[in-house]
């Protein structure tokens, strides 16, 4: 059976969720950094991610990538995506190498051996070169108040430049190829680990959450990420339709209905503040999200009323925290 | 115009880092490299040196802060030693054939297990083939020359490559040693800023350290290899115009009382020195031995080696480091390997001493000698000897 046409959310009618999306495209940078033509998946929210990051970002930056899917997809030599300055090192140091770039820059203003003008030096990792390999060097990095210093998550909850393999930031619950269901697993055994509030725990002046499928809440932040002077991190939720076994179209639609559910709130922690702009008292209850996604396709009623309450709970907190 | 002065060796170097000027350090500690990296959080502290002092979390990301940092355009130092360098070494690979002339100074310490902080070249060895250019210093004026020295090679835009200054840990690392600083100005002519070829910056975009499929990566790692290989010639050149300036000159292989010599040792760093003694003492006793000192690991000096050990019947390489499983050390491994191409083959000894620091007095050396001479009168030697082992 086809667990996916029955699923289908009419998107035009869902356009009050961003509080943007009557005037905004006005507003929008029409300049294309990350260029057409890169070898990403049909539908992949991530490269979408990317591109409206780097339209907020515009042309004053220098980029360090981790290896994953977005430096695969952009860079068999001798092509290249980037229209900007980029450069891929490793896989878990992306924050730490976007730290030498703010250090190099800064000493050469300093020094009078580069134009005297702001350019932000950007880390961008995927979950895994982020939440698990990567986090030593971003705590380090964050930790070190680089000036100038922006860290984007593009997080699609699993390792999927290897092949769909669990992560510290695949959901509870999600089968990935180390992490199936079987007769004695219900797919991923612990839950998502928390690296926003990870990243906040660093005194940095500004964190946020933001998802592709709300483009200029995701653009507002990273101007803030910008203008807030840095370290800033942004934690992107960027759908990935082969990886969470979805058709390709449907990647703004469950970037969405994340957001809608609560599973993935939308918020920023400006110097230490929590803030969402926008509560969400009625949520969508979590099925929604996980029916038609084959991830989560083997999950009982148990399974999922136990997740119901979790993500209940952890909303209520992060709305006090908002109170606060 | 400048006089002898006593200082630690390590601190020599950190005196070359802030003469030549680094914009930027990342620093992590480890024994026996700290020492460096601690002068010269004083000299950017004191403002002697304008640089960006960046304390990173792991050796990893020093590493990779330089890779940053040298990308942009800046002239980028860090040091290391045994389990840093290894943290280090997946960035090591990165670095090389991405051009960035970064310089490294590791103060060579043994690889765990067991966890010991003595020299050997162990740590340095399991990264020989990362594709920067290498050299070992004998002494601390030596250090502080090639240090200098380092940052030109690297950034001499027919090399473009990242330098490993070696030094022995303790042995040269923690001692106090005489040298003879060269003034400002004279390094300031010597090692102009650095003008990079490409940088990262949003004026002129470029991509770095993008991905190869098979149908080209076997160009690249060509490409790299050549570029090796050729920056010699340039190492030469700057050593020799280092020597009209400071009156030091180096060359990739060095003898020592060779001239009239059946048998000579081979040496890499430090154990130079007391090699040099052994020589002399045994001359004394009308033994007529000479020392061939290595001091350019890579690119490995192929013609030199062979042009100048043709010339012995007994060549007894001393390796700092056993190269596990395999049929001796590193060094007399690879010069086995050179002379087999050579006209003259002469009988190669190899000795494994001083691990993890072990004491190496001059009777030893007098002693792998003897042990050499022995096997030859027997016709039949192993493929190494280790020195001073208690069986
Ligand atoms: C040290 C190291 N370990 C493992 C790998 C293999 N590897 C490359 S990308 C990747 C997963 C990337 O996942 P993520 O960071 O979540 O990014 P995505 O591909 O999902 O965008 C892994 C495990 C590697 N390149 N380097
Ligand atoms: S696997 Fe997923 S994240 Fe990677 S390119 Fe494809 S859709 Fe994008």
């Amino acid at each position: 059976m086809d667990t996916y046409t029955d699923t289908r959310v009419d998107t035009h009618t869902d356009t009050r969720t961003d509080t943007y999306s009557v005037f905004a495209p006005n507003l929008m940078n029409q300049v294309e950094n990350f260029a057409q033509g890169h070898r990403a998946c049909q539908g992949c929210a991530e490269a979408l991610a990317v591109r409206h990051v780097l339209k907020a970002l515009g042309d004053d930056i220098v980029i360090g990538n981790a290896t994953g899917c977005m430096e695969i997809v952009s860079s068999p030599l001798p092509l290249t995506a980037w229209r900007v300055p980029w450069i891929h090192v490793a896989f878990e140091n992306a924050a730490a190498v976007a730290s030498g770039m703010a250090a190099g820059l800064k000493v050469l203003r300093r020094k009078g051996r580069i134009p005297d003008k702001r350019v932000i030096s950007i880390g961008m990792a995927g979950d895994g070169g982020t939440s698990d390999i990567g986090l030593q060097a971003l705590s380090g990095a964050l930790e070190r108040q680089h000036e100038d210093f922006i860290y984007v998550c593009f997080d699609n909850e699993a390792y999927m430049n290897t092949g769909i393999q669990r992560s510290s930031s695949t959901p509870f619950g999600a089968t990935t190829t180390t992490s199936p269901s079987g007769k004695k697993s219900q797919g991923q055994s612990t839950w998502k680990k928390d690296m926003p509030k990870i990243a906040a725990a660093h005194n940095i002046p500004y964190v946020a959450t933001a998802c592709s499928s709300y483009p200029f809440d995701l653009q507002e932040k990273i101007r803030k990420a910008v203008d807030s002077g840095g370290p800033a991190y942004i934690h992107c939720l960027s759908v990935c339709p082969t990886g969470w076994r979805i058709p390709s179209h449907l990647s703004i639609k469950y970037g969405k209905l994340a957001v809608q559910t609560g599973i993935f709130p939308l918020y920023e922690v400006e110097d230490g503040v929590y803030r969402m702009k926008k509560k969400n008292a009625k949520r969508r209850p979590v099925t929604e999200y996980f029916k038609g996604q084959g991830r989560f396709r083997h999950l009982t009623e148990d399974d999922i009323q136990s997740i119901q309450e979790r993500v209940d709970a952890e909303y209520e907190k992060l709305l006090k925290l908002t109170e606060m | 115009m400048s006089n002898r002065i006593g200082m630690e060796v390590s601190l020599m170097v950190s005196e070359a880092v802030k003469q030549a000027k680094v914009d930027v350090i990342a620093a992590y500690p480890i024994t026996p490299q700290t020492h460096i990296v601690e002068h010269l959080s004083e000299l950017v502290a004191d403002g002697e040196l304008d640089a960006e002092y960046i304390c990173v979390e792991s050796e990893h990301s020093a590493m990779s802060a330089c890779c940053g940092s040298s990308a942009v355009g800046a002239r980028t130092y860090t040091a290391t030693a045994s389990q840093g360098l290894q943290l280090m070494s997946e960035v090591l690979y990165a670095a090389a054939p991405m051009r960035l002339p970064i310089v490294l100074t590791v103060a060579n310490r043994t690889l765990s297990a067991p966890l010991t902080i003595w020299n050997d070249h162990s740590d340095i060895m399991a990264n020989r083939d990362c594709g920067w250019i290498m050299v070992f210093v004998e002494d601390g004026q030596e250090d502080y020359d090639q240090t200098i020295c380092a940052f030109r090679i690297a950034e001499d835009r027919r090399v473009l490559l990242p330098v490993i200054v070696n030094m022995d840990g303790f042995i040269l690392s923690h001692v106090i040693e005489p040298y003879v600083p060269v003034g400002q100005e004279e390094v300031d002519g010597f090692l102009p800023p650095y003008d990079p070829l490409y940088t990262m910056h949003p004026d002129n975009p470029v991509t770095m350290g993008a991905f190869a499929m098979p149908e080209l990566f076997t160009e690249t790692k060509k490409a790299h290899e050549v570029a090796l290989h050729e920056s010699y010639n340039v190492i030469c050149e700057i050593w020799e115009e280092w020597g009209k300036l400071t009156g030091r000159t180096y060359t990739p292989v060095e003898e020592y009382r060779t001239d009239d010599a059946d048998t000579v040792f081979v040496t890499m760093g430090s154990f130079s020195g007391v090699v040099m003694e052994t020589v002399d003492e045994m001359r004394e006793n009308g033994i007529n031995v000479g020392l061939v000192k290595i001091r350019l690991f890579r690119p490995f000096p192929v013609d030199d080696v062979i042009s100048t050990l043709r010339k012995f019947k007994n060549v007894l390489v001393i390796d700092r480091t056993l190269s596990l499983g395999s049929i001796g050390g590193p060094l007399a491994v690879e010069i086995k390997s050179v002379m087999y191409n050579a006209d003259a083959k002469p009988n190669i000894f190899d000795f494994i001493a001083g691990l993890s620091g072990r004491d190496v007095p001059p009777d030893q050396i007098a002693g792998i000698y003897h042990t050499a001479m022995d096997a030859l009168k027997m016709g039949r030697w192993e493929n190494y000897y280790m020195v001073g082992l208690r069986e």
